[in-house]
C-alpha cells in the first residue's frame, strides 16, 4: 500500500522498472514493426513487378529523349535560331546537323528518329532515311546547306527544322495531344485534319459502348438476382450455379462460343433461317461489328452484375413490401417505391464494376468487333505490337488508367473497397 | 415467392411471365457455355450441327478433335507452358499474398489503407495497361520475353485475388487461440504452422485457385510480356479464333470448361467448411 502511494504522484511503472506509458509505447512499436515486416516482402513485389511498369508507362507518354539523343549538337546549335524570321538556320546548324547525322547513320539510328517525327510531321521518315543514305558522300569542304538541301528540298524549308527544334526537349506534350486528336506546331496546339482524328470518337465509342453493355447487364441482371433472393435457399443455390459456371469459365471459352454461335454460318442464323424468320440470304450481321461486341461482352460480365446486386436485394428485410401492401399500394407501387430504392446500391455497385471492367477490355472486342465494335485498348495494344509508336500507346493507356481511377475512387467512395468479395 | 392462392388473373400472369423471362436470361447464361459441348464431337470441321447430328446419328459424332488436341504438337506446348506458368505463378502469389495478409489482418498497421489499395491494384487497373506497363519495363530490364517475365506478371496478377480471400478469412480467426498457444510454450513459427495455418488453410487454398485460374486463363499479359516460347493455351486459342478458327479449339473449350466445373465444386466444398469451422451453418 505504501507504494501505491508512493506512486501515486509519479509515473505508473511496469514490472521492469520503465514506465507504463513508454513501455506500452514500445510494445505498439514492436508490433507495427511485424505487422509491417510481413507485409514488406509483398509490396516490394508488387512495387517491381507492377507499379514500376506502370509508371514507366506514364514516364514514356512524356518522355522524348530521342531527339536531344541523337542530335545532341544540332540541338545545341538549334537554340540560337528564332524560326519566326522565317530564314533558314544559319550553316554552323548545317555543320552540327552533318556531323550528328553521319554518326546516326552509322549507327542506323536515323530510321528511328525519323519515325519519331513522323508521327508529328509526316513525311518525316521517307526524309531522315533519304538523308541517311546520302550523308557519308558529301563533301566536308563545301557549304552543308546546299548540299543538304540538295538531297531533298524539304531541307530548305523552314518548317522542317522548326518541327526538330519543337521536339528536342526531353519531354513532350506530343503523345498526350496526338491522342486527343490535337498536334503541336509552332504556332501553337492544332486540330489534327478531319481525317486523322480518331481517337476522340474512339474513346466516346468506347464509353458508349461500356455504357451499352453496363445497361443491358442491368436490364438482364436485375431480374435474375430478384429472383435468386426471393426463392427458398435450396432452390437459389442451385440456380446460383447457372451464374457462378459462366462467370468461372474461361473468357476464351466463352468468346469462342460466341463467335460459334454468332457467325454468319453459326448456330443462330441458321436456326432462324431453318425456322423460316430469316430468308437465306437475309442472314443477321451479329458478328464483327459492334452487336457481337454488345452480346458477346453483356455475356462475359453479366455475373459481376447479378453477384452485388443479388447481395444486397438478400438484406432487404420482405416485410417493407408486406407492408406497403397491406397499407393498399399496388404491387407496382410498393416495388417502385418502397423495394427499388433499397436496391439502388447494389444497383451502384453492380454498374460501377461492369463499366470499369468494360471500358478497359481487349479479348472479347478484338475477337468479336470487327472494326466498328472496337475498343481504345485494340488501339493501345496496335501502337504497341504493329505500329511501334510507344509513345502514344503510352499516352492512351494513362488517359484510359485516369479515367478508370476515377471511376473506382467513385466504387470505393460507395461499396469501399473492402467489401469486395468473390464467389 | 410462391403465388397465393387468392392471387388475381394479372398477378397469375406477371408471375409465370416474369419466371419466363428469367428462364430465357439463365439461358442466355448457361447456352453458349452448353452448345460448345455438343458441337466439339462433331464429325466434320463444321461450327454447327450437321444433319447427321440432329438425328441422333452415331456416325455424326467423333472424337477427332479430342485427337487433334492430344496429339498435335501447337496444342500440346501450350498446355506444356500453360501447366510450367501458372502453378509457379500461384506459389508466388500464396507465399507472399498469405505472409501479407496475416501482417494486415493485426490491429495496428500503420498506412493500412494505403498498402491495401496497392496490393489490390492490379485487379483494378484494366488488363491493357498492365500489359503495356510490363511490356515497357520488363523489355527494359531484360525480363521480356522470358519464363520469369511471365511468371512475375502472373504473380502479381493473382497476388490481390490472395489477399482478399485470405484476409477474409483471418476475419473470423479467433486470436486467442494463437496467445493460447504462445501461452503453452509455442514459438511464432511454430503457432503459425500448428494452430494459425490448418485454420486458414480453406482461404489459402481458395486463394490459390483463384491465382491459378488467373494465370491459367490470362492471355493479355502474356501476348505482350510473352514470346513465342511462353506461348500459354489460352495465347494459342487466341491466335486460333483470330486467324483460322479450327474446331479443335471447341474440344479445348469443353475439357476447360470441365475443369472449371471441378474448380468451382472445390470451392464451395472449401467455403462450407471455412463456415462450418467458424461455427457457422453451411449456406
Amino acid at each position: 500500500m505504501t507504494s501505491a502511494t508512493d506512486d501515486a504522484t509519479g509515473p505508473v511503472l511496469a514490472a521492469d522498472g520503465t514506465p507504463l506509458k513508454r513501455s506500452l509505447n514500445r510494445a505498439l512499436r514492436r508490433q507495427k514493426l511485424r505487422a509491417l515486416m510481413l507485409v514488406a516482402p509483398l509490396l516490394l513485389f508488387i512495387l517491381i513487378t507492377f507499379i514500376l511498369p506502370i509508371g514507366d508507362m506514364l514516364f514514356r507518354s512524356v518522355e522524348n529523349q530521342i531527339v536531344s539523343e541523337t542530335l545532341p549538337r544540332t540541338v545545341v546549335a538549334l537554340e540560337d535560331w528564332d524560326e519566326t524570321t522565317g530564314e533558314l538556320p544559319d550553316e554552323a546548324v548545317f555543320a552540327a546537323f552533318h556531323e550528328d547525322m553521319v554518326i546516326a547513320a552509322d549507327q542506323k539510328l536515323h530510321t528511328r528518329l525519323g519515325s519519331r517525327l513522323n508521327y508529328e510531321v509526316s513525311g518525316m521518315s521517307s526524309l531522315f532515311r533519304k538523308t541517311g543514305r546520302r550523308v557519308d558522300r558529301m563533301d566536308t569542304d563545301q557549304p552543308f546547306r546546299d548540299q543538304f538541301i540538295d538531297v531533298d528540298k524539304d531541307w530548305g524549308d523552314v518548317e522542317t527544322w522548326s518541327a526538330i527544334k519543337l521536339f528536342s526537349p526531353e519531354y513532350t506534350p506530343g503523345y498526350f495531344l496526338n491522342s486527343v486528336d490535337r498536334t503541336l506546331t509552332p504556332d501553337g496546339i492544332e486540330k489534327r485534319p478531319e481525317d486523322q482524328r480518331i481517337y476522340v470518337s474512339l474513346f466516346w465509342r468506347t464509353m458508349v459502348l461500356s455504357f451499352t453493355i453496363t445497361f443491358s447487364c442491368l436490364l438482364l441482371g436485375y431480374p435474375v438476382a430478384f429472383l435468386l433472393s426471393n426463392l427458398p435457399l435450396r432452390s437459389s443455390n442451385l440456380l446460383m450455379i447457372l451464374v457462378l459456371l459462366p462467370f468461372w469459365t474461361s473468357l476464351l471459352v466463352r468468346t469462342s462460343a460466341w463467335k460459334v454461335l454468332l457467325q454468319d454460318q453459326g448456330v443462330i442464323n441458321n436456326t432462324l433461317v431453318a425456322i423460316g424468320i430469316l430468308s437465306d440470304d437475309g442472314r443477321l450481321a451479329l458478328i464483327n461489328n459492334a452487336t457481337g461486341t454488345i452480346i458477346a461482352m453483356t455475356h462475359i460480365l453479366l455475373p459481376f452484375m447479378i453477384l452485388p446486386l443479388f447481395s444486397v436485394m438478400k438484406t432487404i428485410p420482405p416485410s417493407y413490401v408486406r407492408a406497403a401492401k397491406s397499407l393498399g399500394a399496388t404491387d407496382w407501387t410498393a416495388f417502385w417505391r418502397v423495394y427499388f430504392p433499397q436496391t439502388v446500391p447494389g444497383i451502384g455497385a453492380g454498374a460501377i464494376l461492369v463499366f470499369i471492367l468494360a471500358i478497359g477490355y481487349y479479348i472479347t472486342p478484338e475477337l468479336v468487333g470487327g472494326t466498328s465494335g472496337i475498343f481504345i485498348s485494340n488501339r493501345i495494344a496496335y501502337h504497341i505490337s504493329s505500329s511501334l509508336n510507344w509513345g502514344l500507346a503510352a499516352a492512351l493507356g494513362s488517359t484510359l488508367l485516369a479515367l478508370v481511377l476515377v471511376l473506382y475512387w467513385l466504387y470505393d467512395k460507395i461499396v469501399g473497397i473492402d467489401n469486395v468479395k468473390l464467389g | 415467392m410462391a403465388l397465393p392462392s387468392y392471387a388475381s388473373t394479372g398477378q397469375r400472369i406477371w408471375y409465370y411471365g416474369f419466371r419466363t423471362i428469367c428462364a430465357l436470361i439463365f439461358l442466355f447464361l448457361i447456352g453458349p457455355i452448353l452448345i460448345i459441348i455438343p458441337l466439339s464431337f462433331n464429325a466434320q470441321d463444321f461450327f454447327t450441327f450437321t444433319p447427321e447430328m440432329l438425328r441422333l446419328d452415331p456416325a455424326g459424332y467423333s472424337l477427332k478433335h479430342y485427337e487433334d488436341f492430344f496429339t498435335n504438337p501447337d496444342w500440346q506446348r501450350p498446355l506444356r507452358n500453360s501447366f510450367m506458368i501458372a502453378p509457379m505463378a500461384t506459389l508466388l502469389s500464396v507465399g507472399f499474398g498469405t505472409l501479407a495478409a496475416i501482417g494486415l489482418s493485426q490491429s495496428h498497421v500503420p498506412f493500412r489503407g494505403a498498402i491495401m489499395a496497392i496490393l489490390i491494384s492490379p485487379m483494378i487497373v484494366p488488363l491493357i495497361i498492365s500489359a503495356a506497363g510490363m511490356f515497357f519495363f520488363y523489355s527494359r530490364i531484360g525480363l521480356q520475353g522470358t519464363y520469369w517475365g511471365v511468371v512475375l506478371a502472373h504473380a502479381a496478377l493473382g497476388i490481390p485475388f490472395v489477399i482478399i480471400t485470405v484476409t477474409a478469412t483471418l476475419v473470423g480467426f479467433d486470436k486467442s487461440l494463437t496467445r493460447a498457444a504462445a501461452n503453452l510454450g509455442a514459438g511464432p513459427v511454430r503457432t503459425f504452422f500448428k494452430v494459425q495455418m490448418p485454420l486458414i488453410l480453406p482461404g489459402v487454398i481458395s486463394g490459390g485457385l483463384f491465382a491459378f485460374i488467373t494465370s491459367f486463363d490470362e492471355v493479355v499479359v502474356v501476348l505482350f510480356v510473352g514470346s513465342a516460347g511462353q506461348k500459354t493455351l489460352p495465347w494459342q486459342m487466341f491466335t486460333g479464333l483470330r486467324e483460322q478458327i479450327s474446331p479443335t479449339i471447341l474440344a479445348v473449350a469443353t475439357i476447360l470448361v470441365a475443369i472449371s466445373v471441378l474448380l468451382l465444386t472445390t470451392l464451395e466444398l472449401l467455403r462450407r467448411r471455412s463456415e462450418r469451422l467458424r461455427g457457422m451453418s453451411p449456406g
